[in-house]
């Protein structure tokens, strides 16, 4: 994109009228970062100056909304805390400060790892599966090639939900309700689809006789395929990648209606997180921003490769 | 950028290969799923001493009421082992009887000599009978609860507001006994200025997506004289579900919403009433009374300041039963030890430790106790609450039929689509259908 | 979609793909399967000739296995996991969706009923209530995505300093998980505490306590619509980009010689070359908005009432609340060839655009 820069010249905007765009988009960029921004200012709040109005902008942030979600707590009556010996950190103080104590870790982190190994071990598979399929249709005639392809994708159209039904009877049937291994497969099968799709369109990139001058020079198939092309596609595949991360991590309906427990990811976990008699805006402010900043981080170092894969791979699709 | 790419999947997928094998479970540790409320906190607390006893370590899988049925309904519909032993609502019983979820707990019972005469006859078939009134027992009663309300007793008790209340209505500002008397209360609070704060008449359920303003409109309908089928006939609800009588009673919820609930009310359940209480926007509160110890130890509005009062009574005197009863999921693989913690749990001493913590024990011996009612400020409204219990169908059909009801009502209530009659009869409809389906009629 | 739809799309993938020479050069359209074996991308269009032009001995000089097999074993993996997770189940939905089976009754007998589900969810006025719902909320949301996102495609081809660096930010809410962040939207709609409530109010003067986002009937349809349209707007705002960059500079060059407007200039050039993108933002944000479920459910539930409860609410209570696995699978198949049917519909239409 950045090589139409400087093609512009004949047509370059006027000075003001850049200003002008310039002041609009930031305009749009700061209000639709409030939400965001409103998201992390609760996390650091302590539960009370969370619900005061007017809503606090001026306040003294505390950790309590992340011992919260981090901590299941009990209440006990102020004479018990005092006969405590003294808290051993700052969950425990702030916890006490509360006429509670902490009983026990919450569910928040084996969830959140179950997000971890379910997003990556997806992705992982769905790229490899993705990479090596797309390679063959690249280059090799398959049989019924085109159809297969777009049934392929047209298996996303169908609305989770309706997706579900025979998945959830399925797994009830192979004991893979509520396990990662389950989850994993069912993330890697919605995936695939995008990934061969997106692939296929970078491999097709890819001249081909690079690869037979590597067999000319002594290669075999697999050699030229694993030296010669996958170098080669490497932005494809950290694109396609971060497409199947975004999709595996942010994922709900599946998650929600397959998991209950010990294979539940953070998205179904995170709005049932509640306090004492009400939803603790606090600790699920904290959830959530935990939860973001992965995908944050991931969006601004993989940026271009993301861009690069939105607009193609809206295209392909 | 390929050979770290690589190093990275390679230790990612080691690392989901070892997680993802299934953690064999420890059999000396137990998961109990539940509702994430004040009385699970109680529990932990309470199970403490079952580790101590037996070396068994408890796991707890708490969930929010919104997504309590939905999610361990279909937990025990995909035959999940998450749970070995579930405190699963009383409406369930129907279905996991029926479809095998639940261990029969009756030979377990007569080994151990858990006689069922020793709980509260409505906590018994209510939580435990399936079907209803014949000695087939899927669960022990746990948890007992019903609707009931809570009032701002320091409010009530202002004599320049008593001086007002008289004058206008014509009798004492005190906890209602009738529905005509909340509602005459709730306006007079609706929009006052109580130490320079706006508070409002009374907080009622009015939640939407599992079953909130259905647990709260059968206790107007119920009074009103609403009643699930004819008694003669079952499932014949012409008549019955649709009554005059249960039109106007649904007539009256609305008004009440309409009139004398805070802004913002679409969508209460007990959370969100227990929060309005507390944070001092209402006067009056509908809510089951596991709230009740939890308000009650509040530093704003506790103490002192909450007085706690049954379901008021109009042409007839309901309320909503509430409460589970504890069971063994038939998908576990730890039932025997499972059997063991509900053992435990049985016994009159763990019973009494129970309703001390917060739980409200079902065991006859701790509610007849001569000091019981006295124990606490809510044990009599509790006790003459529970006398007078009714439920919400308990069929195997019960989510469809919740389900229906949630839809009506809410589109009546809160969405003021057409009118109330319109909203029974519809009920009637939805409902006939689903028993159709069933076979049932 | 037809082969002419599938070459409309690669076109348009060779467009954006890369700009090098002119988009104009015309992508080889007559013979064999573009697809399964030469190369798309006009750029390699040489390449492609020469690739053609390799005698086929060569190939047959590599050592181990054949190509054949070799291709073979790296498709089939992914053959046999769709085959496995999407297709069979698929298959299986589609038999349920004929019998009165319910999941939660593994006991009972199942029968088939033939066309029951389907004629009993045809002539559900719930369901239809549901579909309303739905066209409402995917009418409202493209139409405010589009018209949003492609000012914001405008503005930033404008290439002010730092237009990069601001596309990043812009995008961050689709990067998002539309449960997650839902449910902090509810969060952001309390009336009594929260800021959009309190925001609203600072500038119209209306209370706090009238702006029930999530409460109101006549308020809530436009709370998702807000919510997904502050996630949603970059995804069509990115393709709307792609599409201004596609233009050749030299029509506006041209244009320029014939001092033509600015402002005739855009609707002559500017929406009429990008239009086919814009379709395409649209198509796909149809059909992503058309299965919506994660976003709603945690905002609103479907309520007040029903006044929410879009397509995939509706069926997901039917299938795992209600249990009527069989009557929800009609639903389900009915929903798919219903977007199905909308989505190849839409093509041709763009497809008639495209070739304008």
């Amino acid at each position: 994109m950045s090589s139409a820069n400087s093609a512009h010249s004949v047509v370059e905007p006027s000075l003001t009228s850049k200003r002008v765009a310039g002041a609009i988009v930031i305009l749009y960029a700061l209000i639709t970062l409030i939400p965001l921004v409103w998201i992390f200012l609760t996390s650091i709040k302590s539960p009370p100056d969370s619900i005061s109005y007017p809503p606090k902008i001026v306040f003294t942030p505390t950790l309590e909304g992340y011992c919260n979600l981090l901590t299941t707590r009990t209440r006990q009556t102020p004479e018990y805390i005092a006969s405590l010996p003294a808290p051993t950190g700052t969950c425990d103080e702030v916890t006490r400060k509360r006429n509670m104590v902490i009983a026990g870790p919450s569910n928040f982190l084996p969830r959140f790892v179950n997000s971890l190994v379910i997003a990556f071990g997806s992705t992982f598979l769905a790229v490899l599966l993705g990479t090596l399929a797309a390679y063959g249709f690249s280059r090799f005639r398959v049989p019924l090639a085109d159809d297969l392809l777009f049934f392929i994708l047209s298996t996303r159209m169908m609305p989770p939900i309706a997706v579900a039904i025979p998945i959830y009877l399925m797994y009830r049937e192979l004991g893979l309700s509520d396990t990662a291994i389950g989850m994993i497969l069912l993330y890697t099968a919605v995936n695939v689809s995008l990934a061969v799709w997106l692939l296929k369109g970078f491999i097709d990139e890819i001249p081909r006789e690079y690869e037979e001058a590597a067999m000319i020079d002594g290669y075999t198939r697999l050699q030229a395929f694993r030296k010669v092309v996958l170098p080669q596609a490497t932005t494809g595949i950290a694109a396609t990648a971060i497409f199947c991360l975004i999709f595996a991590w942010n994922e709900y309906a599946f998650a929600a209606l397959l998991t209950s427990g010990e294979a539940q990811t953070a998205p179904p976990f995170i709005p049932t997180i509640i306090g004492e008699g009400g939803q603790d805006w606090p600790a699920v402010a904290a959830g959530t921003t935990i939860f973001l900043v992965p995908i944050l981080v991931f969006t601004i170092l993989l940026r271009k490769q993301l861009l690069r894969g939105i607009t193609f791979g809206a295209v392909r699709k | 950028m390929l050979k770290r790419s690589n190093a990275f999947f390679g230790l990612v997928s080691a690392f989901a290969l070892s997680s993802a094998l299934p953690g064999l479970a420890k059999a000396d540790e137990l998961t109990l799923c539940w509702a994430a409320w004040d009385p699970a906190n109680a529990l932990v607390e309470l199970s403490k001493d079952f580790t101590a006893k037996t070396g068994t370590q408890m796991k707890f899988e708490f969930v929010p009421w919104t997504s309590y049925a939905d999610r361990f309904l279909n937990e025990l519909n995909s035959h999940g082992k998450l749970c070995d032993l579930i405190i699963g609502d009383s409406q369930w019983i129907g279905g996991a009887a029926e479809n095998g979820h639940y261990v029969k707990l009756n030979d377990f019972f007569d080994k151990e000599g858990i006689k069922m005469d020793d709980f509260v006859p409505a906590t018994v078939v209510g939580y435990s009978e399936w079907p209803k009134n014949s000695p087939n027992y899927w669960a022990l009663p746990a948890m007992g609860d019903v609707v009931g309300w809570t009032y701002r007793k320091d409010w009530f008790e202002r004599p320049e507001l008593q001086k007002e209340f008289k004058e206008k209505y014509g009798w004492d500002l005190a906890a209602p006994k009738t529905y005509d008397q909340l509602k005459q209360i709730a306006e007079f609070f609706q929009k006052r200025e109580i130490d320079g704060k706006t508070v409002y008449g009374a907080s009622i359920y009015t939640e939407r997506g599992s079953e909130g303003i259905t647990m709260g409109v059968t206790n107007v309908l119920y009074d009103w004289g609403f009643q699930y089928d004819n008694p003669k006939k079952p499932y014949e609800m012409e008549g019955f579900v649709n009554s005059a009588d249960a039109v106007e009673g649904l007539e009256f919820y609305k008004a009440l919403y309409d009139c004398c609930t805070p802004p913002g009310s679409s969508n209460i359940y007990m959370v969100e009433a227990a929060d309005a209480f507390k944070s001092g926007q209402v006067a009056m509160q509908m809510n089951f009374a596991f709230t009740w110890p939890g308000l009650y130890k509040d530093e704003k509005v506790g103490g002192d300041k909450i007085g706690f009062f049954p379901n008021p009574a109009e042409k007839e005197h309901f309320a909503q039963l509430g409460g589970q009863g504890i069971s063994v999921v038939s998908y576990s693989d730890k039932q025997d030890a499972a059997l063991q913690y509900i053992k435990w749990f049985a016994q009159p001493d763990v019973q009494a430790k129970w309703w001390q913590l917060g739980g409200y024990s079902c065991l006859k011996s701790v509610v007849n106790a001569p000091d019981f009612a006295s124990s606490q400020p809510y044990a009599q409204a509790f006790l003459d609450s529970m006398a007078m219990v009714k439920d919400f169908w308990a069929e195997p059909s019960y989510a469809s039929l919740l389900q229906a009801m949630q839809k009506r009502v809410h589109n009546y209530v809160v969405a003021g689509n057409g009118t109330a009659q319109e909203a029974l009869d519809g009920l009637v409809k939805d409902w006939t259908e689903v028993f159709e389906d069933d076979g049932k009629i | 979609m037809s082969g002419r739809t599938r070459r409309l799309l690669l076109w348009i993938a060779a467009r954006i793909g890369k700009r090098t020479g002119s988009p104009d050069v015309s992508y080889p359209q007559s013979s064999g399967d573009a697809l399964t074996i030469s190369p798309t991308s006009i750029v390699d269009s040489a390449a492609a000739a020469t690739a053609r032009a390799t005698p086929t001995a060569l190939a047959r000089r590599v050592r181990g296995l054949s190509d054949r097999a070799i291709a073979w074993v790296f498709i089939a993996p992914a053959i046999i996991l769709l085959l496995a997770i999407n297709i069979f189940p698929l298959v299986w939905a589609i038999y349920l969706s004929f019998t009165n089976y319910r999941a939660n009754r593994p006991n009972a007998v199942v029968e088939t009923v033939g066309i029951r589900n389907y004629a009993r969810v045809l002539t559900d006025p719930d369901i239809w209530q549901a579909m309303q719902t739905t066209a409402h909320f995917v009418f409202w949301t493209i139409l405010l995505q589009t018209v949003i996102g492609f000012m914001l495609a405008y503005l930033i081809d404008r290439k002010f300093r730092g237009h990069a660096f601001w596309t990043t930010i812009i995008l961050i809410p689709m990067m998002l998980s539309p449960a997650v962040v839902g449910n902090f939207w509810r969060f952001l709609y309390e009336p009594q505490i929260g800021l959009f409530a309190y925001a609203v109010s600072l500038v119209s003067g209306i209370p706090t306590s009238e702006i029930r986002m999530l409460g109101d009937v006549s308020l809530a349809p436009w709370a998702i619509i807000i919510v997904d349209t502050w996630m949603w707007t970059p995804y069509v705002m990115l393709i709307c980009l792609a599409g201004l960059r596609s233009i050749p500079d030299y029509i506006y060059e041209a244009a320029e010689v014939d001092r033509a407007s600015a402002w005739r200039q855009f609707w002559s050039i500017t929406v009429p070359m990008a239009l086919p993108f814009i379709m395409l933002a649209v198509l796909f944000r149809g059909i992503e908005n058309f299965k919506m479920f994660d976003m709603v459910t945690l905002l609103t539930g479907g309520g007040p009432g029903s006044i929410t409860e879009v397509a995939s609410i509706t069926l997901k209570r039917a299938a795992f609340e209600s249990w009527a696995t069989g009557r929800a699978s009609a639903f389900a198949i009915i929903l798919f060839v219903a977007v199905f049917g909308l989505a190849n519909i839409y093509v041709k239409a763009l497809n008639k655009v495209k070739q304008r």
